[in-house]
C-alpha cells in the first residue's frame, strides 16, 4: 500500500506540511479559515536542529503496537492503513506509550489524534505531500 | 481442518482469533467466555462510570460482526472446569465436551480477596474488574452523590475505580498496606506526587495498614482508626487463573509457564494474557505481565503458532499508561538505582539507566511522545548508539543515527 516516506535531505524546515496538515483536517473552506488566530496541532511534526529537519508522522507499521496497546478498539488496522476512531477513545494514552516514533498525540482539544494519510477527509491524497515545496515528503508504495 | 479451542473471552482471545485467522482462514474454531458479553476492554470499567464511554461504546471493542466474519463458534456465558489433554477435549460447565486439536487458555485473572473477619456480613461491597462489578457499584452508589466509600488497594485498579466513582460518591476513602499508593508501578516520589493530586480532588489514604475486621458498616484499621462507610470496594490485587491449567498438567508457578511462542508444558496447549507468566530475560526468572498490550501480543502469538507459523512474543516489558484525574502517567522497564531525574513545573521524569541501555523510565504530567523511551527499553538499544542527551532532553527521532532515521521515516531498508 502508500505511504507517507519523508527524504531528510530535501527537507527545508519550512513547516507547510504542518499547516497543510491541520488545514486537512480542519474541516474548514480555506487555509486562513483554518489558521489564522488559531492554535493548530497538526498530525505531522517537524523536528529540526543543526541545519537538519524532517517530518515525523504515522508510519503505519505492519504489526503496529499502538493498536494492540489500545484498551478500547479506538484504533484499527484497515487495508494496511491505521486509523483511530475519537469517539470510541477514553484518552488512557497507552498509544502515546507504545509509538516508537511518538506519532501519536493530543489535539488542541485534548483527543487523540494521528495521520490517516488524509483518507477520512476529502482530500484523499494525503495533504502535507501535495504541499511540500521540495518532494521531501512522497506517497507511493514502496 | 484443525479444531481451535479458546478459553477466555479477554483481549488475548480477540488476538487469538485474529492470529489464528491471519494463517488459517478455514479452521473450526470454538470460544469460550465465562461473561455473557462480547469482547470488551475491562479497564474500560472506570472510564464507563465516569460518564467517558457508554455501555454500547464499551461492547465494540470489535465490531458486532467480529466472530461471524471470523467464524468463531462463541459460546459465552459459561466456562470450562476441566481439560484432559491426553484425549484433546474441554469439558464446560454445562456438561458438554469441546474436542481440540489445540487450545489456548486465555482465562485471565480474578481478583484476591484477603480473608477479613466481618467481610461476609457487609452488605454494599464489591470487586472492580468486570462489567458486571461496575454495574454493582453504579447501582449501590444511586443518585443521590451520598455514600462513602471505603476503597481496599491502592493499586491501579483501586484507584481508576475511585477516578471512576469521584463525582458519584460523597466521600472516598482508599486504604492499603503498603506505605505509599501504586506500590508496584511507582517508587516513591512520583507516588506521593500523585498521592497529592488526589489528595487536592478529595480523596482520603490510610496507608501501611490494613483492615482487621469490618463491622457492619465500619472499617477496623491495624492503625487503630475506624473508618465508617456505606459501600465497599475490595481491590487488593488479582492472582492469575490456574486451575485449569493444572487439570490439563501444565506447569504453573504463579500464572501459567509458557515460553515466547506461548506454549505452555503441555502440547498443543498454549496460553497467553493476565493467566501466565513468562522468562524475565535480565533474571530469568518467571515473572507476571499482566498488562494490555502484552495480553494482546501473546494472544495473536499463540493463534498464529496453534495455527502453524512459526511466531515470537519478542521483548515483553512492563509498561503503562495511565493517568487519574487529569495528571497522565508513563511507565516502563524497570527501575533499578538512582534515576536522571527532571522536574520541572508540569512534569517529573526520572530515566533509569543501566549497562549503556534505557532500563526504565517513569513521566508524570508531560507525556509527549513516551513510546520513543518505551522503544529504548523495549527494543534494548544501546545509549552509546544515539545522542542520548539530546534524548534524555525530549523523546525525539534526531538523536538517531541519519541511517536509522533513513529506515524509520524514509523506509529504506539496510
Amino acid at each position: 500500500m502508500k505511504k507517507v516516506y519523508v527524504n531528510e535531505k530535501w527537507c527545508l524546515g519550512c513547516h507547510l506540511c504542518e499547516y497543510y496538515c491541520a488545514f486537512a483536517n480542519s474541516g474548514k473552506s480555506s487555509m486562513i479559515k483554518a489558521l489564522k488566530d488559531r492554535h493548530v496541532v497538526p498530525r505531522i511534526r517537524i523536528e529540526e536542529r543543526a541545519g537538519i529537519s524532517f517530518a515525523v508522522s504515522c508510519r503505519h507499521c505492519t504489526d503496529p503496537l499502538c493498536v494492540k496497546s489500545c484498551i478500547s478498539g479506538a484504533l484499527s488496522v484497515v487495508d494496511g492503513a491505521v486509523f483511530i476512531d475519537s469517539d470510541k477513545c477514553v484518552g488512557c494514552c497507552s498509544c502515546i506509550m507504545a509509538c516508537p516514533y511518538g506519532a501519536l498525540s493530543h489535539n488542541e482539544n485534548g483527543v487523540i489524534q494521528k495521520c490517516e494519510l488524509c483518507q477520512k477527509n476529502e482530500f484523499g491524497v494525503p495533504l502535507c505531500v501535495q504541499g511540500c515545496p521540495n518532494k521531501a515528503i512522497v506517497y507511493e508504495e514502496r | 481442518m484443525l479444531r481451535y479451542v479458546i478459553l477466555g473471552g479477554g483481549t488475548a482471545a480477540a488476538h487469538c482469533i485474529e492470529g489464528i485467522r491471519s494463517v488459517d482462514p478455514d479452521g473450526d474454531i470454538a470460544l469460550v467466555g465465562a461473561e455473557p458479553y462480547p469482547f470488551y476492554g475491562r479497564p474500560l470499567i472506570s472510564y464507563l462510570l465516569e460518564g467517558k464511554t457508554t455501555r454500547e461504546k464499551l461492547l465494540a471493542y470489535r465490531p458486532a460482526d467480529f466472530e461471524k466474519k471470523l467464524g468463531v463458534r462463541a459460546l459465552r456465558g459459561i466456562r470450562a472446569v476441566s481439560i484432559d489433554a491426553k484425549e484433546h477435549t474441554a469439558l464446560l460447565s454445562d456438561g458438554q465436551r469441546l474436542p481440540y486439536d489445540r487450545l489456548c487458555l486465555a482465562v485471565g485473572s480474578s481478583p484476591f480477596v484477603p480473608p477479613t473477619d466481618g467481610l461476609d456480613a457487609v452488605k454494599d461491597k464489591t470487586g472492580f474488574t468486570t462489567l458486571d462489578d461496575a454495574l454493582a457499584l453504579r447501582a449501590m452508589l444511586g443518585e443521590g452523590r451520598d455514600k462513602r466509600v471505603l476503597i481496599v488497594g491502592a493499586g491501579l485498579i483501586g484507584l481508576k475505580c475511585a477516578e471512576g466513582i469521584h463525582a458519584l460518591a460523597a466521600s472516598i476513602d482508599v486504604v492499603d498496606l503498603a506505605p505509599r499508593i501504586l506500590s508496584t508501578v511507582l517508587p516513591e516520589e512520583p507516588a506521593a506526587l500523585v498521592q497529592k493530586h488526589l489528595e487536592r480532588a478529595g480523596l482520603r489514604f490510610h496507608l501501611g495498614q490494613s483492615v482487621l475486621r469490618f463491622e457492619g458498616g465500619t472499617a477496623h484499621l491495624s492503625g487503630g482508626e475506624t473508618l465508617a462507610f456505606d459501600v465497599l470496594v475490595m481491590a487488593v490485587g488479582v492472582r492469575a487463573n490456574t486451575a485449569l491449567a493444572q487439570t490439563a498438567g501444565c506447569d504453573v508457578s504463579r500464572g501459567i509457564i509458557v515460553d515466547s511462542a506461548c506454549r505452555t508444558s503441555v502440547p498443543d496447549i498454549y496460553a497467553a494474557g493476565d493467566c501466565t507468566v513468562t522468562l524475565d530475560p535480565d533474571t530469568g526468572k518467571p515473572r507476571t505481565l499482566a498488562l494490555w498490550p502484552c495480553a494482546s501480543v501473546q494472544g495473536e502469538t499463540a493463534g498464529c503458532n496453534m495455527a502453524g507459523r512459526e511466531t515470537q512474543t519478542g521483548n515483553l516489558i512492563p509498561m503503562n499508561a495511565t493517568g487519574f484525574m487529569g495528571l497522565h502517567m508513563i511507565s516502563a522497564g524497570s527501575y533499578d538505582g538512582e534515576p536522571l531525574r527532571t522536574h520541572t513545573g508540569d512534569m517529573l521524569k526520572l530515566l533509569y539507566v543501566k549497562d549503556d541501555r534505557l532500563a526504565g523510565f517513569i513521566l508524570l504530567g508531560n507525556i509527549d511522545r513516551a513510546g520513543i523511551y518505551t522503544s529504548l527499553v523495549r527494543e534494548r538499544t544501546p545509549l552509546s548508539s544515539i545522542d542520548f542527551e539530546l534524548i534524555r532532553e525530549t523523546p525525539q527521532l534526531m538523536a538517531f543515527s541519519a541511517t536509522e532515521r533513513a529506515q524509520k521515516l524514509g523506509g529504506v531498508s539496510l
